[in-house]
């Protein structure tokens, strides 16, 4: 089974994160720039398929120059390729057309199985990998807690605020998954080195066929007109016991619907 | 030519390590040491991270680097957790490193898949409960009788030699006397579970609570021929290249320790207010930080010359001992001083620090005293 992983590059949600004064585009620039948390585990679940099933595992990434450093990480955990879509145009691409460039991207490699995080730490859309089975025709089983691969029949575990449903699809397929389905493992020192060695094909838009006004921030569908500062977090509520407190820590959580 | 600065990989290497003991050590690190417990499960995700296979070539399960991606990897998970910094070192130094250096091929594929991936550990036997740095007082005593070794003595302060997944104990001992009076030392492999090999309960240790460490006592033990190690009467030589090879993974182990001390500080002195006022404001603590750092730097220079030298094949005895003496000296100041931050808090053995001050006083002993290393320095200067 051929899988191709998305593996995006963003600033460490660990570390202070904002917005580019200019163009309101997420400042890379000054920030510690990581693989997305969540695509460590998309890896994770490609591997572990190829383990048990054979096959190639591609990690697929859309972003600039700098993001080649995390998909060399991505490589140091054991997929066999990359591929890297980089283009200045790109830059202030919003979801629809980065959907466009991935989808185009994806129709090259033509896997069985895409598979990416659920969401990337810095724009929390959740909607990249729907527009990517959407653009390509495909079946799009998201926020995976569980994989199950039986021949051409995929099974997630798709995970609600409720519970979970099960949910099957054929290949080929688009699986997100989240951060429940597995345990990411770290790049060993023999990974570290066979990355060096891995091929990475360095793709622009032309070689793509796509425009660059179709990506970008002029052909964005969305634009930030205005951002600010989170506020700062409120003072708590404090509850003075004075006999009644359990009742009084029970009117505040049915207030705030947590019973 | 000079440069100091990582090649990528060995610095993607530290990136993981570090990542691996922020996340997944330091969370247990409390509790095992609160109940001097072995860390089975730390220990199989390094195992399955390679760590255990550092330094050894591909064909024994190793990952092909070399000593140096040991001692990067030693400071990251030391800066967190000195217990499975010390298991990872002694494991590689001084389980594994004697079987690579001087083992048969037999010898060789029997044992070292299974310590390059961690599934087991082995223990190396010199000290004796009468002996320390002074290998020539060896009791120990191996006689050949027939095919087999039978071996009488006991050992002291040995690391990684009683947990469930410790497959053999390398143990030094006489094995005769040479022309000259003194004695003829040769190293021998026994397995665990060997009749007349006992283990003793673990000691109750002041720092590296969480590290295995065990007196053993051999009663009549007989083991195959065999299993010598090496060179029968190499035994000194051969453990004296393992002591300076050692003595560059502890002075990596102590700058870690002095290290973790600065991070905690500084997250403390961010933390903590006083006087209304975050205690970082204050200058008595910003120069404490500032001398902790500046005291791990040079260690780490230290460390990686010695590591350098050896790797290029020259001479480093002379800066191995510096290194180690350096290291482990300043990492006993930073554990003070950093305690010392954290005022009342630096008491209590939940905060790291506390476990760090406890876990540095060994690194001035072990693995040759900070007196030892002042004479190998004074000696190499040839005074």
């Amino acid at each position: 089974m051929n899988i191709v992983v998305l593996v995006k590059q963003v600033p460490d949600s660990g570390s202070e994160r904002g917005l580019s004064a200019d163009d309101k585009t997420v400042d890379r620039g000054s920030a510690n720039n990581v693989i997305n948390e969540m695509d460590e585990y998309a890896i994770e679940e490609a591997l572990k398929i190829q383990e048990a099933h054979g096959g190639e595992v591609t990690v697929l990434t859309v972003g600039p120059q700098q993001a080649a450093e995390s998909i060399r990480k991505a490589l140091s955990m054991g997929p066999d390729k990359a591929m890297h879509v980089v283009d200045d145009a790109l830059h202030g691409s919003c979801a629809l057309a980065t959907s466009k460039v991935l989808a185009a991207a994806i129709g090259r490699l033509s896997p069985d199985l895409v598979i990416s995080g659920a969401e990337s730490t810095d724009g929390r859309v959740q909607v990249i990998p729907h527009m990517i089975a959407e653009r390509l025709g495909i079946a799009a089983l998201t926020g995976a807690r569980k994989l199950v691969v039986d021949g051409a029949t995929l099974t997630v575990e798709r995970q609600t605020d409720e519970g979970y449903e099960v949910v099957t699809a054929a290949t080929p397929a688009v699986v997100s998954v989240w951060d429940t389905i597995n345990e990411p493992r770290y790049p060993s020192f023999k990974g570290i080195m066979a990355a060096k060695k891995k091929p990475v094909e360095t793709l622009s838009l032309a070689d793509l066929g796509i425009a660059a006004d179709e990506v970008g921030l002029s052909g964005a569908s969305s634009a930030v007109v205005e951002a600010g500062k989170r506020p700062p977090r409120q003072g708590g509520t404090k509850v003075t016991d004075e006999g009644d407190g359990g009742v009084k820590l029970v009117e505040f959580l049915a207030s705030e619907k947590f019973v | 030519m000079i440069s100091f600065e990582l090649d990528e990989e060995h610095a993607a290497l530290r990136d993981s390590v570090r990542q691996f003991a922020r996340d997944v050590v330091a969370p247990v690190a409390f509790e095992h040491y609160e109940q001097h417990s072995f860390p089975y499960e730390v220990i199989r995700q390094m195992g399955k991270m390679g760590l255990f296979g550092l330094p050894f070539p591909e064909e024994y399960g190793g990952m092909g680097g070399d000593y140096f991606a040991l001692c990067i990897a030693l400071e990251e998970l030391a800066r967190v957790d000195s217990s499975v910094a010390i298991t990872l070192e002694a494991a590689i130094s001084l389980g594994a490193m004697p079987v690579y250096r001087f083992g048969t091929p037999e010898q060789k594929a029997t044992w070292l898949p299974r310590l390059t991936s961690g599934e087991a550990l082995a223990g190396f036997g010199l000290t004796e409960p009468g002996f320390g740095s002074d290998a020539g007082g060896t009791q120990t005593r191996a006689l050949l009788d027939g095919d087999e070794w039978v071996i009488n003595g006991s050992k002291a302060f040995i690391t990684n030699s009683g947990t469930d997944i410790t497959a053999f104990v390398t143990v030094t001992a006489r094995t005769g006397t040479r022309p000259d009076g003194t004695p003829e030392l040769s190293t021998i492999i026994v397995p665990n579970g060997t009749p007349g090999f006992t283990v003793a309960p673990g000691y109750s240790k002041v720092g590296w609570c969480a590290s295995d460490t065990h007196e053993l006592h051999f009663d009549d033990v007989r083991v195959p021929a065999a299993n010598l190690l090496g060179e029968r009467g190499r035994g000194f030589a051969q453990f004296l290249r393992i002591l300076d090879e050692g003595r560059i993974a502890i002075a990596a182990l102590a700058t870690g320790l002095a290290q973790g001390c600065v991070d905690e500080s500084i997250a403390y002195a961010h933390q903590r207010h006083a006087f209304g006022q975050p205690i970082g404001n204050f200058q008595a603590i910003q120069f404490k930080i500032a001398d902790m750092e500046a005291r791990a730097h040079t260690a780490r220079l230290a460390y990686y010359d010695a590591a350098a030298r050896m790797l290029a094949g020259t001479d480093f005895k002379r800066q191995a001992a510096i290194a180690k003496l350096h290291a482990s000296e300043i990492a006993v100041t930073n554990a003070r001083e950093a305690t010392q931050v954290h005022g009342g808090y630096g008491f209590m053995n939940e905060t790291p620090v506390a476990r760090f001050w406890r876990d540095a006083k060994i690194l001035e002993i072990g693995e040759g005293t900070s007196e030892v290393q002042r004479m190998i320095i004074a000696r190499d200067l040839g005074v």
